[in-house]
């Protein structure tokens, strides 16, 4: 069983993708043993009409994703009345989190709008994943250079939500040079392999966090999926990690208490 | 292809049996070669307990050879003593690993004299195999690269030059696929192999395209879908080889590149390792090893 945190639908701004096509994505997965998929949309980090997306997002899952998809809808909350979108997604469409692109959307944060939305969130039990990059700032297109999100000031605000579910994916540009003991102190907060780097580099972040913080994330269809893969084969990780890596943790942060 | 059928056949109850069993099989069938490895980053006091890392990890994703390079350095601007020091290295992490590894050695163009001297007593001399990864401080077009590049003819060794076009703009000094398009031009009968196609491949692989005596290779970028089989349309497989840039990357995120690539299974023969096999079969019979 694999538990695939970090997937996205419909179509990178960029490029076209092996695996942009819903049923093609779910048919890959499903052949690579992944169980359970959190798929996200890349038409939100630049699109508008958020609602629109999510609907769209919704209804893929809904007609391809079998039992793996488990849609996970954007809020951007620097649009007018973003409460509606979370409202939808979370009582409409009983999505069990929520991504967001605070550099793609342009707020810090600092910004007290991110510390309501956690606070929203964490009221009504969802996940919040927060995409820290989606590239690699030297290869971005020239028309849209983002750094990755500054994150300094997410411990302090997740140590005053303390039931928030917050998971970190494409972290490891943002964060690799620093201690990321704020972050476990903190409380609730999981990072996603998709990005991270080095040789048995998966194996290195373990020893650094909690092994309970880590989770499988494959940046797929912008990643080949095959490198979060190998990434566990080449750490030679013991079976009670992989067991982790592999679902363990994201059941965990999924269902139960984060703390 | 084992690994791609392995993989794409895993299921939740065989995908244990793949992490675990296949990478012996991975190797036999492919024959993985690295053109781009480090020892920079990797855990370990010494370039020999630096090595163990790096074996211990291909084990595990069946890479059968390291073209090794550079040593620990990531210095910018590498003076005679540190090129000397970190080809010592190199040198010694190869003799304690012979039959996993090559040695390729690390010069500079802005020490012109020196470069041709330490070329004579590492490769020439000695046991390597290749020139480069050249990073230094001097874009590659300059005129400071043709003697290095001329020994590099005599002895029928391949070249590994580092190019990017980063989108902040690169660092005094360093090459872009341009700057190596200048050069491989001047050099006909030379092999190039483009280090990271320029990090931004779409671009970079039509800046080579034309230029039939440089490779490029896929190293130290992200593993986004799609490098490889734009550079197998564009250039054909025989002109597209295999590299991790390890340690600051890692050997899987760039075994993806091509092992999730959507190209026929012969064309993932030859990025793979069969291009390597061909571009250093001289020096390797000159030397009398096996390749």
């Amino acid at each position: 069983m694999i538990v695939d945190t970090n997937v996205s639908l419909s179509r990178w701004p960029f490029r076209r993708l092996s695996g942009d096509e819903t049923p093609a994505l779910v048919e890959r997965l499903r052949k690579q043993g992944v169980s359970q998929a959190w798929a996200g949309s890349f038409d939100a980090i630049l699109h508008r009409d958020i609602g629109g997306v999510n609907a769209r997002l919704m209804d893929e899952c809904r007609r391809h994703g079998g039992d793996i998809l488990k849609p996970f809808g954007a809020v951007n909350p620097k649009l007018p009345d973003w409460q509606e979108d979370l409202r939808r997604c979370i009582e409409d469409y009983k999505m069990p989190g929520v991504r967001l692109h605070p550099n793609y959307h342009q707020y810090q944060l600092t910004d007290p709008v991110f510390a309501e939305l956690l606070n929203a969130a964490a009221a009504r039990g969802v996940i919040v994943q927060i995409a820290v990059s989606m590239e690699d700032t030297r290869t971005q297109h020239p028309l849209i250079r983002l750094p990755p999100v500054d994150l300094a000031a997410l411990p302090q605000l997740v140590k005053g939500v303390p039931s928030a579910k917050l998971e970190l994916l494409n972290w490891w540009p943002a964060l690799r040079r620093q201690s990321l003991q704020a972050f476990v102190d903190a409380g609730g907060v999981y990072f996603d392999i998709s990005t991270v780097e080095g040789i048995e580099g998966t194996a290195r972040l373990m020893d650094r966090l909690p092994a309970e913080r880590v989770v499988f994330g494959s940046n797929f269809p912008l990643f080949s999926f095959e490198a979060a893969l190998l990434k566990m084969q080449e750490s030679g990780l013991a079976e009670d990690r992989k067991k982790l890596l592999f679902g363990g943790n994201a059941e965990r942060l999924l269902r139960g208490p984060t703390r | 292809m084992i690994d791609r059928r392995a993989l794409l056949s895993a299921t939740a109850g065989g995908f244990a049996a793949w992490l675990t069993s296949d990478a012996q099989v991975t190797a036999r069938r492919n024959r993985i070669w690295d053109i781009h490895c480090h020892l920079g980053s990797v855990p370990g006091a010494t370039a020999e307990e630096r090595m163990e890392v790096l074996v211990r990890s291909a084990d595990r994703v069946g890479i059968e050879r390291l073209i090794l390079s550079q040593g620990f350095s990531s210095v910018p601007h590498p003076t005679p003593e540190i090129l000397r020091e970190e080809n010592d290295r190199v040198m010694r992490a190869v003799k304690r690993f012979p039959d996993r590894a090559y040695g390729s050695v690390f010069l500079s163009p802005s020490f012109p004299e020196f470069s041709l001297r330490e070329f004579d007593r590492c490769v020439r001399d000695g046991p390597m195999v290749g020139v480069g990864e050249l990073e230094a401080d001097k874009r590659c077009n300059s005129p400071e690269h043709d003697a290095i590049v001329e020994r590099a003819i005599s002895m029928k060794v391949p070249i590994l030059q580092h190019t990017w076009m980063k989108a902040e703009g690169n660092d005094p000094g360093e090459s872009t696929p341009y700057d190596l398009v200048e050069l491989a031009r001047r050099h006909p009968e030379a092999n190039f192999i483009c280090a990271h196609t320029g990090g931004e491949w779409e671009r970079g692989i039509r800046i080579i395209r034309d230029t039939k005596n440089i490779l490029a290779e896929i190293a130290g970028f992200d593993p986004t879908s799609g490098v490889v089989e734009m550079a197998v349309r564009e250039l054909g497989a025989e002109r597209v080889v295999y590299g991790s840039d390890v340690g600051g990357r890692g050997f899987a995120s760039q075994l993806a590149k091509v092992l999730g690539a959507d190209i026929p299974v012969a064309a993932k023969e030859l990025v793979f390792g069969g291009n390597l096999r061909r571009l250093f079969a001289p020096v390797l019979r000159a030397k009398g090893y096996k390749g």
